[in-house]
């Protein structure tokens, strides 16, 4: 299909009456938002969910029998079977509902780390990782007398996969690595990692923060083991996010959170822990945002997932078209395959005054390190302006954009 | 001057500039303005770190009065250290220790002090009242 007909496609129009945020007026101007990587606007359906979930369906989850917990619990239970569809999980319960990715990562490599991890033994990330992906590893392997092995990078922001071939050993006792970049938009090969770790029997983690509100994600096609991602950066409510985790790996991981919903039976001698998801879920969730997460996957599913991905794309393919006309502009992160996310710097200017004056234009973007420090470092760079797009932003913004990103640099100069 | 004095004359700078266009670049000049950080201060022991931009400052005391030079990698934020640098640079730790710095408010520069900001401005104002809190109890603890 032709790039042209996607925009026909999508009625832009409509689509951004769904986000009623969108019309704010930022300094007078109409706010043009392409810090959708730091997290997405919400959808009508979400925000009316939200207030819906507490006129009508506010109680607590699994603990009660009278009507308002049957009615929450079954609409929490319902949402993980819509996220479990999502994803393509071959069972329901290998979702668990985690406060975002972070908290995610954290419980594997806690969980997995206390188990699994020992001294000696040697955990693979990537350069490419966000600090979320970085410490809670780094921490572990403290703990354990573990090392932390990097995969690099080439100068286009990919990982160099020879190099990859040349960590892998059996000493490596999970490799933990982002499928596409927070920082720079690289989609890395993940299936080529997780086939070549799977050939030695090491599991693989997935940060999939930035994937799966751009890519088709299929967790049983991938053969992931774990995989994490939020609520807020795909058109959710924040607090909530999802860990995917194969049934055979989270029934061999022991709970690292005690707490109400996650134990079947209690005494001060012993306690026996309850069957999945619940073993990980302890204490009262997040169940409005956990409920109101399964409607934002129906309102991407109503958009369908191949044209918001073609039209971002597509806005990718046309920002960075118009932008590399800009003379001392400098693309970071040149990947041959890239999801949504276009970062740069201009030559002599610090991004965090780039940054400052796209915001008196009414333009949000993000700059500095977007929790990448290693991956500024390696650069040689304190930070970028990135620009994220959702399916939901227009050629004209990024024409408002670039006029900005002109701006700026005449008035720095 | 006095530190009062000096803040109403800046404010008076900033009266006609209205557009922001035109305030931020009478900012982003006295960025380019402020005399350089001896590159000897420029040191890890002086840097006082934002998220996004870096501050450097040096302290100096000579004849009961506070010299301050900084630097920023940022010019905006370079601009606005300067400002401050103007308001308090040459006075004695007491009259620096006591400063109000209403200028922020009435130039409409709150916003840089926020926390999300992280531009190491806050930090470095906070830090200038340190050392002349520090040189002020020094001075009269030895009195």
């Amino acid at each position: 299909m032709s790039t042209s007909l996607v925009m026909e496609e999508l009625d832009l129009i409509k689509i951004r009456k769904d986000f009623p945020i969108l019309s704010t007026t930022v300094n007078g101007k109409p706010l043009v938002y392409l810090d959708n990587a730091a997290t997405s606007q919400k959808p009508w359906p979400v925000i009316r969910a939200i207030e819906s979930y507490y006129t009508s369906l506010n109680s607590n989850v699994h603990r009660g029998v009278h009507y308002l917990s049957q009615k929450a619990t079954d609409a929490y239970e319902q949402s993980r079977r819509k996220l479990a569809t999502y994803i393509n999980a071959a069972f329901e319960h290998e979702v668990i509902f985690t406060k975002g990715t972070t908290d995610g990562i954290n419980l594997v490599a806690s969980c997995f780390g206390k188990q699994f991890i020992g001294k000696g033994d040697e955990v693979i990330i990537s350069y490419l990782e966000h600090h979320s992906n970085i410490v809670p590893w780094q921490m572990i392997c403290e703990e354990k007398g573990a090392s932390l092995k990097v995969i690099p990078i080439n100068e286009k922001g990919e990982l160099i996969m020879s190099a990859f071939d040349k960590l892998l050993n059996s000493r490596v006792k999970i490799i933990a690595c982002s499928y596409v970049s927070n920082s720079l938009g690289t989609i890395n090969p993940v299936r080529e990692i997780i086939g070549k770790a799977h050939a030695l029997g090491i599991p693989v983690l997935l940060d999939a923060a930035q994937a799966v509100q751009h890519l088709e994600l299929d967790v049983q096609e991938l053969d992931v083991d774990f995989l994490a991602f939020s609520g807020h950066k795909m058109y959710g409510p924040t607090g909530i996010g999802i860990l995917y985790g194969k049934e055979s790996w989270l029934n061999k991981l022991q709970p690292y959170q005690g707490g109400g919903d996650m134990i079947k039976t209690v005494t001060f001698e012993k306690t026996t822990y309850n069957e999945l998801p619940f073993k990980f879920e302890a204490g009262t969730p997040n169940i409005e945002a956990a409920i109101c997460l399964g409607n934002a996957v129906d309102y991407i599913n109503s958009i369908g997932l191949d044209k918001i991905a073609r039209q971002e794309e597509e806005l990718v393919e046309y920002a960075t078209a118009q932008l590399s006309l800009i003379t001392g502009l400098r693309f970071i992160g040149t990947a041959e395959n890239k999801a949504s996310v276009v970062s740069f710097v201009i030559e002599g200017q610090h991004p965090y005054d780039v940054g400052f004056i796209l915001d008196k234009m009414g333009i949000a973007v993000r700059t500095g390190h977007h929790c990448t420090e290693p991956l500024m470092n390696f650069f040689g760079i304190p930070g970028t302006i990135r620009a994220s797009f959702a399916f939901y932003n227009t050629k004209a913004e990024v024409d408002i954009l670039v006029e900005g990103v002109k701006k700026a640099i005449t008035m720095l100069a | 001057m006095g530190i009062k004095e000096i803040q109403e004359e800046l404010i008076d700078d900033f009266e006609f500039l209205t557009e922001w266009e035109a305030k931020y670049e009478y900012i982003i000049q006295m960025g380019k303005e402020l005399p350089l950080i001896d590159p000897r201060y420029q040191v890890e022991a002086n840097l006082i770190k934002g998220c996004q931009a870096q501050v450097w400052l040096h302290a100096e005391y000579k004849d009961n009065k506070v010299y301050f030079t900084a630097d920023s990698d940022a010019i905006i934020t370079k601009g606005l250290v300067s400002m401050v640098i103007r308001i308090l640079s040459g006075h004695s730790p007491k009259e620096i220790m006591d400063a109000d710095l209403f200028f922020v408010d009435r130039i409409g520069l709150r916003e840089h002090l926020s926390v999300t900001r992280s531009n190491g401005l806050l930090s470095m104002m906070k830090q200038m009242k340190l050392y002349a809190i520090a040189l002020h109890s020094q001075i009269t603890g030895t009195e």
